[in-house]
């Protein structure tokens, strides 16, 4: 069991998601940079959809209450155990009373604590995930409290030693600047010829309305092409005929301020997207914070599909080290 | 002519109009049945919308272009001819121009097209009806059919099952609202919803629902299958009631013995189409009968 003795900013159990129940509106919560969520899994010996916390920014304290083996990935928020700091990206060996704490965040915005087992709350359709906003999934539907008590699974199918490490050139590097890419379409007919060049020329500023919904980004105006607009559409430019939002699309409601719908956006609706990030740079993008800029990088379908190979590679290979 | 766009390397959205039209709803219904029943492997989310649809998918299965190539075929196989709905009728009690609503949209007045009225009043206003009243009834007339399910779990969007020189037309707020009551009715560009949790929102308010669409513990009859309880194809009465039967239906919902008035039904795109006031009519005879 783990204790929570202090929850910090946002921390939730999220897993590889919830699939399949977009249809009724429910978005796929789920880990938010899947390569760190992935490898923490794979350096504590789980299934690598085993359940992990996820910490945004400021890191809880956690006493744990038996034996184990963590890891810690993701962004650069460097742990401790007993006020001792100790690397990420390892497999770290934990005895019962141990404590975890988190110094500042120095890159990079969310980091993954898997515990070997996994964290076992009840499956809601499927998964683990927290969506905070409905109150499904997680512990008790939302983040992590004061005084929460955290029970570990047995998700853990193979034993991996104490000190074991990710090897450096398959750690990610996090930078305060961030070129993400992205496949142009969706609605972008909208937009004049001269916005959507704008668009990938800018660098975007990310504001603080930055979460699990979704990242808005200040730039500059887009302008959308002059028409009489559709039956049932709204009177908006920026407005079309409700549709589904895929995860990582990007709309900009009346032309101001971007918005990349993230794992707990909002299925559908009434604004025009216009691209949507590729699935290997959403793992980024979940790592980008407030007030760092973002330029975005117009790539077709062949190269994201090679991107999402590259990342699948690394996993991979991830995978082959530590099982050699 | 409809798009065929990749969003991102995970989803394909197909657009079969710019505009909403019954037709083409019955149409996006008829391809995502078709499509499911298939059973592809790889398919992991098929999405159908207003005039559009979306397909999510793993790229590891199936290649977007052969997606793509599939989904061309299905547009120009499947017909709605011989296609037919079988849903539910619902009587959905709403309590307009209700306490809580008001105090809602009267905090967001400045995002507001009209800060001097209520939605009601412009909403009614744009449509050329003389007053709210008059709003209230073309609504609660003639039934909806919920043409898609998404923004939050369960909410219903809905299309009035009238011809297009009938139908409702209102803007989304100049910017959304950051709160919306729980149950708020509402309508934007040719839809009305119900918002199924407390949440942010743009639409014009006009009420509040007395039942839930939405409970996450399932505890009344109609979500024993599911935490949400619209499903696409479904046709709603909207039914004005007042303060007294709403608090009534909020005492069965505390209860847990409510349970919506629903009639099955089965359908054709054609019975609708072709005659929109006789499909209304035959709807509300046979739901209260």
């Amino acid at each position: 069991m783990i204790h929570v003795i202090s929850p910090g900013l946002e921390t939730t159990v999220q897993d590889t998601g919830r699939i399949g129940f977009y249809e009724v509106g429910m978005p796929p919560s789920g880990a938010m940079d899947k390569y760190s969520y992935t490898a923490g899994n794979l350096l504590v010996g789980n299934n690598e959809s085993a359940a992990s916390l996820e910490i945004t920014y400021l890191g809880p304290v956690l006493e744990f209450q038996e034996d184990t083996i963590i890891a810690v990935t993701g962004g650069d928020i460097p742990p401790k155990i007993n006020g001792k700091s100790v690397p990420m990206w390892e497999a770290l060996e934990i005895k019962a009373g141990d404590k975890l704490s988190f110094d500042f965040v120095k890159q990079g915005a969310r980091v993954y604590v898997a515990v070997a087992g996994g964290i076992d709350v009840p499956e809601i359709m499927n998964s683990r995930s927290t969506y905070t906003l409905c109150g499904i999934g997680g512990l008790n539907g939302g983040k992590l409290q004061e005084n929460d008590k955290l029970q570990i699974g047995n998700e853990k199918v193979r034993d991996i030693q104490p000190g074991t490490r990710i090897a450096d050139h398959l750690i990610p590097a996090f930078d305060k600047h961030h070129e993400i890419r992205v496949v142009l379409g969706l609605c972008s007919y909208r937009l004049t010829e001269e916005s959507k060049e704008r668009f990938f020329s800018i660098d975007w500023k990310v504001t603080p309305e930055a979460n699990r919904v979704g990242y808005r980004f200040k730039g500059e105006r887009l302008n959308f092409v002059e028409r009489d607009q559709p039956f049932g559409a709204g009177s908006n430019p920026s407005n079309v005929v409700d549709l589904g939002y895929p995860i990582g699309s990007i709309q900009v409601p009346d032309g101001v301020e971007p918005i990349a719908l993230l794992n707990d956006a909002v299925t559908g609706g009434g604004y025009a997207t216009i691209a949507t990030i590729i699935s290997a740079d959403l793992n980024m993008l979940g790592q980008v914070k407030t007030n760092e800029t973002v330029r975005f990088v117009s790539v077709d379908i062949d190269e994201a599909l090679a991107a999402r190979n590259e990342v699948k590679e690394k996993l991979a290979e991830i995978k082959q080290n530590l099982s050699s | 002519m409809a798009r065929y766009e990749y969003g991102g390397d995970e989803f394909v959205f197909v657009e079969l109009s710019e505009a909403m039209d019954l037709n083409i709803n019955f149409k996006a219904m008829a391809i995502t049945r078709q499509l499911k029943e298939e059973n592809l492997p790889g398919i992991l989310d098929i999405c159908p919308s207003n005039a559009s649809y979306m397909v999510r998918f793993d790229p590891d299965r199936i290649h977007p272009d052969k997606l793509i190539s599939k989904l061309q075929g299905l547009e120009q196989s499947v017909s709605i001819d011989d296609f037919e709905i079988s849903s539910r009728m619902v009587d959905v009690p709403v309590l307009f121009d209700d306490p809580w609503t008001h105090e809602a949209l009267m905090r967001f007045r400045d995002r507001h097209q009209d800060p001097d009225s209520t939605d009601l009043e412009y909403v009614a206003r744009i449509n050329g009806f003389d007053s709210k009243e008059e709003l209230i009834k073309a609504i609660t007339d003639s039934p909806y059919l919920v043409s898609m399910i998404g923004f939050v779990p369960g909410l219903p969007w809905c299309y009035q099952m009238v011809p297009r020189e009938q139908q409702i037309e209102a803007p989304k707020y100049v910017r959304p609202r950051t709160f919306t009551p729980e149950r708020a009715f509402g309508l934007g560009g040719a839809f009305t919803v119900i918002y199924p949790v407390q949440g942010a929102g743009g639409y014009q308010l006009f009420g509040t629902a007395a039942a839930p669409i939405f409970d996450k513990d399932q505890r009344t009859y109609d979500f024993k299958d599911s935490i949400t309880f619209p499903r696409q194809g479904d046709i709603f009465r909207y039914r004005s009631i007042d303060q007294k039967e709403y608090e009534e239906i909020r005492k069965t919902v505390e209860d847990g013995t409510f349970r919506y008035l629903t009639k099955d039904i089965t359908f054709t795109p054609k019975q609708v189409l072709d005659d929109p006031k006789g499909f209304s009519e035959e709807v509300l005879r046979r739901l209260y009968a």
